[in-house]
């Protein structure tokens, strides 16, 4: 199979990459447009380091072809923050001490970021089940339940 | 101090810009990989190159082509780089293949064929102990403890009681979410450097130094962002450094090697399995008489670091109990998996998981419950380890443990559940664990390691800290500036750690054992103290000063005399004895305590287990950030839940096969309890601010405790780990014929 174009949308810049059509969206984001923010931690989906937002929805970018990306609108941690800003909970992560080894970190943001566009005011189990696809080995996910919860309450 | 300063490099970290070792691209840059033995033990007797790869373009490096010694250097010189014929274990590496296309060299070590001879293989540690087959030296043994304490043969006979035990725990992956990698260049004139994710730089330059026969300043090791590490990027490390230098070497090209996950599982190092042997002598009224602990871990295929873990498994076996007889003999067994190696803990949560089961089964036989057996045995200040170590800090430790059970409402819960699980199919139960950790190198280690720190002040009045020690999530970064700060009088934002660069930093030993905040940390607070009395000798400085003032007065030192820089060197604490033959004296600088009480609720149709609340207390010295701290505490609990409950390395023909996160499963975010944490502070004179190492001791608790809780709950005593649902079904089961059994008979 030969190279395509694709484009979508990253970080509110439109972008075209000439790709292989099974690229992983993972590898298209590191490779071709050196977004590096976005971890690989298993290359199967259970580890959610690769995590980024696709029209909306939560994925694992080791899981998208790149094809599946086409006119996507897509969101990696990079795109966070807004104006040298940065995030209401990038900074309740630095705060409650959230990120420890921070290779999980960029995809529980995402994680996180996508539940509270979803759920702005979330139990604790709420937020346990919208990081459950995100491993943290370091933390024990204490520190980023609460960093969750802050910048929950923030957006009342 | 004592403040929750914010982690240096969080905002790299939480906004992506991070620079983790496979975020580096290089121009010219090739992908490296590994092939390895799919044979346990094995003599490699060709090897073959499939068709439709196109080799020509492609660096191979095998064992042949190696310029100086193929010997991973680290204690015992038996592992090699690439094997040259004999296979010890499966997933050995063989041959080095790099091209620029990742995808092709991927798929390229799939064809390159090993024909070997099988031999024997052994991995049972009894098979081993006999020495029927031997794989390993003269007898597969690579290292043997004995601590004696006063004369435990002489108790048995007038003992009232005398209670015996095994206990068992297996591998554990430490799971690091970054896998492993590095990256190499290779330059005539300048010579290897390698970046990056590893604990211990040094390590590294000292394995690459003979394998290439260059002297330390033509070996460069840097030190990238590490995502994660747990004791798994202590020595595997130089390997894979190693390894990427030899293709860099050879190609002339830059080179990376990244493990994908499968990989990294399946070769890298994991926690040594145990088994635990325990005889015990006790009083009618609760009081310890004798100890005999056998003790053994599963090493692998190379001695690597097994006797030093071994060493603080055998150290750690007898826990924090006072006993004048004590016998603990140990031995690390040689068997044809690939070596084991350090994870957090390194040795004590085995034995210490042993004991503190072993400890619930002892209370019973005498008729106590566990907190009152456990209150009339425990240490206290002018008691004597079982290596004699008398304990000099004012530790109440039957106190402590009394404050953990109150917070976790232990005895109200205890009769609570009584009631509740007699109507329901949910078990529910509460229990505990009471322990210790030595913090530091073992006896003389710290002794023999000098370690050395710089702090500079530069010519912006900003203050650099250089030492070998690296951040790996642990929070080294944030405490080193933290206590170089307060020492100085400077402000937090003024103080750099600089990452680790052998060019650039001098060797403060490896990032392990707890030892940064007690001992590392203590030399940043001495040579920050020494730059600070150099600027009042100067006059630069009076009393009195604000962080503003003493940013200037470095500037203005600077200025006038160029160079303004410290060091601090490591000396033991006046009256340390260790004896390494006996295996006698202060085994470490400082213990940290602990007492962790974890609450269960055992589903006897599904057998599955569910931990519902979790009380971590300990006392650690000063906490020198209580965010960090609670953070250590909380993931090391997390660890040690994972390793009770969750986590089975599957071996098959010496392999594991469940190499990845689909079926090695570990906690996730809806399988854990709140983890409750608090201190207990008792400052420790020689550590930095007061400090005590607290990183592993999260690790040592939580398994014992779990299955304490279960037994409570269930009235089934389990003494092996991981403990998972289809042990409990079975020995349910078990248990439900046997009653049926004796009601059969009993009609």
């Amino acid at each position: 199979m030969g190279e395509c174009a694709v484009r979508f949308t990253v970080n509110g810049e439109p972008r075209t990459v000439v790709t292989h059509p099974m690229k992983r969206l993972l590898d298209v984001l590191r490779e071709d447009l050196n977004l590096t923010g976005t971890k690989e931690g298993c290359g199967e989906g259970e580890c959610g380091a690769c995590a980024v937002i696709l029209n909306n929805e939560l994925v694992n970018s080791c899981l998208v072809p790149a094809l599946e990306a086409s006119d996507a609108t897509i969101c990696t941690v990079e795109g966070l923050a807004t104006d040298g800003e940065l995030h209401r909970l990038q900074r309740e992560f630095i705060k409650a001490g959230a990120a420890q080894c921070g290779i999980c970190t960029p995809g529980m943001l995402m994680a996180g970021v996508h539940l509270l566009s979803r759920c702005p005011n979330p139990t604790l189990d709420e937020i346990r089940e919208g990081l459950s696809g995100n491993l943290c080995r370091c933390t024990g996910y204490m520190r980023i339940f609460e960093a969750v919860q802050n910048a929950a309450w923030q957006s009342e | 101090m004592g403040t929750a300063a914010p982690r240096k490099e969080a905002a790299a970290k939480v906004s992506g810009t991070a620079q983790y070792v496979d975020d580096l691209c290089l121009p010219g840059m090739l992908h490296g990989v590994t092939v390895r033995s799919s044979e346990p033990r094995a003599l490699i007797r060709n090897i073959r190159f499939g068709d439709g790869i196109p080799w020509h373009e492609f660096t191979i490096v095998r064992a042949s082509d190696i310029p100086g010694r193929n010997v991973v250097t680290l204690i015992c010189d038996d592992q090699p780089f690439l094997a040259p014929m004999q296979i010890n274990h499966a997933e050995e590496p063989v041959l080095l293949l790099a091209h620029k296309n990742k995808d092709l060299v991927r798929r390229a070590r799939n064809h390159v064929f090993l024909e070997c001879e099988p031999l024997p293989p052994v991995f049972d540690m009894d098979e081993a102990l006999s020495a029927r087959t031997v794989i390993w030296g003269n007898d597969n043994v690579f290292r043997r403890f004995c601590i004696e304490k006063g004369d435990v043969d002489a108790v048995w006979a007038d003992a009232d009681l005398v209670v015996e035990g095994e206990y068992s725990t297996e591998a554990q992956e430490q799971l690091y979410i970054e896998p492993q990698g590095m990256l190499a260049t290779w330059d005539a004139e300048t010579g290897i450097t390698v970046r990056g994710s590893m604990q211990c730089p040094f390590y590294v330059q000292k394995a690459l130094m003979p394998l290439f026969n260059l002297p330390p300043e033509k070996v460069r090791i840097i030190q990238q962002e590490t995502g994660g590490a747990f004791g798994g990027k202590e020595e595997y490390p130089s390997m894979i450094a190693g390894h990427a230098a030899l293709l860099a070497w050879k190609s002339g090209r830059p080179v990376k090697m990244i493990y994908d996950r499968e990989e990294d599982m399946a070769a890298t190092t994991k926690r040594h399995p145990s088994r635990t042997r325990h005889r015990t002598a006790v009083s009618r009224d609760g009081q310890l008489l004798g100890m005999d602990i056998e003790f053994a871990i599963d090493g692998g295929a190379y001695a690597t670091l097994s006797g030093t873990v071994l060493s603080r498994g055998t150290i750690h076996a007898a826990g924090p109990y006072r006993c004048d007889n004590i016998r603990v003999r140990s031995a690390a067994v040689a068997t044809n998996v690939p070596p084991h190696g350090a994870f957090r803990g390194f040795g004590a949560p085995q034995s210490l998981f042993a004991l503190e089961r072993h400890m619930n089964k002892v209370a019973q036989a005498v008729g106590l419950s566990p907190e009152e057996f456990r209150s009339r045995n425990l240490l206290r200040q002018g008691h004597a380890t079982a290596t004699g170590q008398v304990i000099k800090e004012p530790i109440d430790l039957a106190g402590l443990q009394q404050r953990a059970l109150d917070l976790a409402n232990y005895s109200d819960k205890l009769q609570r559940f009584q009631e509740l699980n007699r109507e329901s199919a949910i078990k529910r139960g509460i229990g505990f664990a009471t322990f210790l950790h030595g913090a530091g190198f073992t006896g003389s280690g710290e002794r023999n390691l000098h370690s050395v720190v710089h702090v500079e002040a530069r010519p912006d009045g900003t203050v650099c800290v250089l030492s070998s020690m690296t951040e790996m999530g642990q929070g080294t970064n944030t405490i080193l500036a933290q206590v170089a700060a307060e020492a100085l009088g400077a402000a937090y934002d003024d103080v750099e750690v600089l990452r680790p660069d052998t060019t650039r930093v001098p060797n403060s030993g490896p990032t392990v054992a707890s030892r940064t905040a007690m001992i590392i940390a203590k030399l940043v607070q001495s040579a920050s103290l020494s730059l600070k009395q150099r600027l009042f000798d100067a006059g630069s400085l009076t009393d009195g000063y604000s962080p503003r003032q003493f940013k200037d007065a470095c500037r203005e030192y600077i200025a006038r005399f160029g160079e303004l820089k410290t060091s601090a060197q490591h000396q033991e604490p006046p009256g340390v004895y260790w004896d390494d033959e006996k295996y006698k004296g202060e085994a470490y600088g400082a213990f940290s305590w602990a007492v962790h009480v974890a609450e269960v609720s055992v589903d006897t149709v599904t057998g599955e287990i569910q931990v519902d609340d979790f009380v971590a207390l300990q006392e650690v010295g000063r906490v020198l950030n209580p965010v960090l701290a609670k953070g250590q505490i909380e993931g090391g609990v997390a660890q040690a839940i994972g390793y009770a409950l969750y986590e089975k390395v599957v071996w098959v023909d010496g392999s594991m096969a469940n190499n990845q996160m689909t079926n090695y499963i570990m906690p996730t975010a809806v399988d854990l309890p709140t983890i409750r944490v608090f201190f207990e502070e008792i400052p420790y004179e020689h550590g930095a601010m007061g400090a005590k190492g607290l990183g592993e001791l999260p690790m040592d608790g939580a398994a014992p405790a779990i299955l304490n809780a279960v037994e409570n709950a269930t009235g089934l005593s389990f003494c092996h780990i991981p403990l998972l649902p289809e042990d409990v079904l079975k020995k349910l089961s078990l248990a439900r014929e046997s009653t049926m059994h004796l009601a059969g008979s009993a009609a």
